[in-house]
């Protein structure tokens, strides 16, 4: 814990750099908006409609796989740094693991979710 | 003692605030940012509790995660569209009061049956910890050991949910 | 109380040379990208355009940033705090030498030595995604939205190979402070080859690089920006200081991302000792200089490859990578466990 208090100063000066210079830049700059300014770009023609609508991802079945293999990640985290102490035990363990990952990836493989559309 | 009480006080209020207004905000948008606050506040009082690998997990593992709800809520939802219209089931709300009050009383028999301000119990106190390199090194070696197991049916875990995920979504296209 | 001071003063020291090798990371490029298209590139402002930097930064902080209408006001501002921060965040953990002695008190060259320092660099780049995916949704554009869109398909593809490549090199190391990593890289090879991760770890290593350059948004992974197509992305919307803030995540991003690799795979601040020049300070040297040849090597693949396609990103990511980084795993679990 003694470890992470510069990290908290760290973070306090850090924002606090951002927060001045967002506000200097604010004080410094001019600011006189109007109607077409504001207006968001879309290639010079008015703008069409809302930009946040429905919108189809096609990857998500990628991002519901990322969120698994993440969670797979973080049990190497531990495993990779006690390797030494657990020897052939851990690397079979590990094995077994991995294995049935893989199972799960080869299914997604051949569902196609890992293609996109 | 007191700085740590001061940090504790100030990420649970955080935390409690953001979760709080993940409930409340209108715009399902915001609700995701909000729940991104609370768990790195969470991620804190992992840190204070001397869990360090743990923090870093919640950090990393759940801002992954909570990405993925946002493209959830891009792809499902519509701006200015109430995120639930109604309750379309009518068994939603006696299920959900159900399974509220069941969490509820659990978390209350886990406060009142537990010595919450009593120290570390079991074998690993913050010396042994410190004596196996960390607090990874005795995660560690506990997990691919003594806890082989659960380790393993994690795995078992995680296939069904990847299998049953990928079935869902690509059977009903 | 000295403590405390030593810290602040190392924030301080840390904050400026970052900040400082960022501005100057944007001359280098410009200068990188002009010579290698035969062109000479920012030479007005200063002797050989040197004070470029300064008359950029001034510029954006006295530029107006209009706030699209319809924008989620809170959200829009929040995100560009949202990518610096935690860009700046990661350096807390990097060592930029061995530490020494001063006052007879032991000073570490890094803000904060810790045992998870791995895990914290990715968990800030991670949250430092946010940013990008905000910004693109909040500015109520649409060349914005897919641009921040892309960015959230980036992540969900590359941080697990990010992650995965660096396995390799933590179970040589037994550790993920990086401090240690950085340590346990001392000596030599059968005698002459320096002792770097790099050598063992060559496929983690360049899974690890491809991946970076993936996470930090540049070419040719630079989707989320793409100029020719989505005009500038998930900022197109933004001016002035913040847009600043967007160009010093990404580049501090870019320099953070190279710090760990050197650290990683390339033995940090370890190097050739210089006579009559403290091991703290060529610690730094030798740090710096391996830092610059990733960033260079960034400048090279922009000036050099087309942009992809954002599918082939993923199937290059889903399909080659994760499988190679599992086996870099493998084989040097077996590796280890015959040596």
């Amino acid at each position: 814990m003694s470890n992470y208090w510069p990290i908290a100063l760290f973070f306090v000066i850090v924002i606090g750099f951002a927060l001045t210079s967002l506000g200097l830049s604010r004080l410094l700059a001019p600011n006189r908006p109007n109607r077409v300014k504001n207006e968001t770009y879309e290639s010079g023609i008015a703008p069409v409609g809302e930009a946040q609508q429905r919108f189809d991802i096609r990857y998500y079945t990628i991002a519901m796989l990322f969120v698994l293999f993440d969670i797979e990640a973080v049990f190497l985290y531990p495993w990779a740094v006690v390797y030494d102490v657990i020897g052939i035990y851990g690397f079979v363990e590990m094995l077994l693991f991995i294995v049935l990952l893989l199972a799960a990836y080869a299914y997604a493989w051949r569902k196609g979710a890992l293609d996109l559309g | 003692m007191l700085p740590l009480t001061l940090f504790f006080l100030l990420f649970a209020a955080v935390a409690l605030f953001g979760a709080v207004m993940v409930l409340v905000s209108r715009n399902p948008v915001h609700s995701v940012l909000f729940m991104l606050l609370t768990f790195a506040n969470v991620a804190g009082m992992f840190l204070l509790l001397n869990a360090e690998f743990i923090a870093a997990v919640q950090l990393l593992v759940y801002s992954g995660a909570i990405l993925v709800l946002f493209l959830f809520v891009v792809m499902l939802l519509q701006r200015g569209e109430r995120p639930l219209p109604a309750l379309t089931q009518p068994l939603q709300a006696p299920v959900a009061i159900f399974v509220g009050l069941a969490l509820l009383s659990e978390l209350a028999l886990v406060v009142l049956t537990s010595n919450v301000g009593g120290g570390t119990r079991g074998a690993d106190t913050p010396e042994a910890i410190a004596r196996a390199g960390g607090n990874i090194q005795a995660l560690g070696s506990q997990l691919y050991t003594t806890w082989l197991l659960p380790f393993e049916i994690a795995s078992v875990l995680l296939l069904v949910a990847a299998v049953g995920a990928i079935y869902l979504a690509k059977e009903d296209i | 109380m000295a403590e405390f001071l030593i810290t602040l003063l190392k924030i301080f020291i840390v904050f400026g040379a970052v900040l400082g090798a960022m501005a100057y990371m944007t001359y280098f490029e410009r200068k990188v990208l002009a010579r290698m298209q035969a062109r000479i590139g920012p030479n007005r402002v200063g002797p050989w355009g040197l004070l470029q930097p300064v008359a950029d930064g001034v510029k954006l902080l006295t530029k107006e940033s209009p706030i699209p209408a319809n924008a989620d006001k809170w959200v829009y501002l929040l995100a560009p705090v949202l990518v610096f921060v935690p860009a700046l965040l990661v350096w807390a953990v990097i060592p930029f030498g061995p530490g020494f002695t001063a006052f007879g008190e032991r000073i570490s060259q890094s803000i904060a030595n810790i045992n998870v320092a791995l895990l914290y660099v990715l968990a800030m780049t991670s949250v430092g995604v946010y940013g990008i995916v905000m910004a693109g949704w909040a500015s109520n554009n649409k060349y914005a939205l897919l641009g921040g869109l892309r960015s959230s398909a980036q992540v969900v593809s590359y941080e697990v190979t990010l992650g995965i490549s660096l396995i390799g090199a933590i179970m040589l190391a037994g550790s993920m402070n990086l401090g240690d990593i950085v340590e346990a890289q001392r000596g030599t090879w059968f005698g002459f080859l320096p002792r770097w991760f790099v050598l063992p770890q060559l496929l983690g290593f360049a899974l690890y690089l491809i991946s970076a350059v993936a996470e930090t948004n540049r070419a040719p992974f630079d989707l989320p920006e793409a100029e020719s197509e989505l005009v500038a992305g998930f900022h197109v919307e933004y001016g002035g200081f913040g847009f600043a803030m967007f160009f010093l995540g990404e580049y501090i991003s870019m320099l953070a991302v190279s710090a760990l690799a050197s650290a990683v795979f390339l033995g940090g601040y370890l190097g050739p000792t210089i006579p009559f020049v403290p091991a703290a300070l060529t610690g730094v040297f030798w740090f710096a200089a391996k830092m610059a040849i990733f960033i260079f090597f960034y400048y090279w693949l922009r000036a050099t490859l087309p942009r992809f396609r954002y599918d082939q990103l993923i199937s290059l990511c889903w399909k080659v990578m994760l499988p190679l980084a599992l086996l870099n795993i493998l084989v040097t679990a077996i590796v280890k466990l015959l040596v």
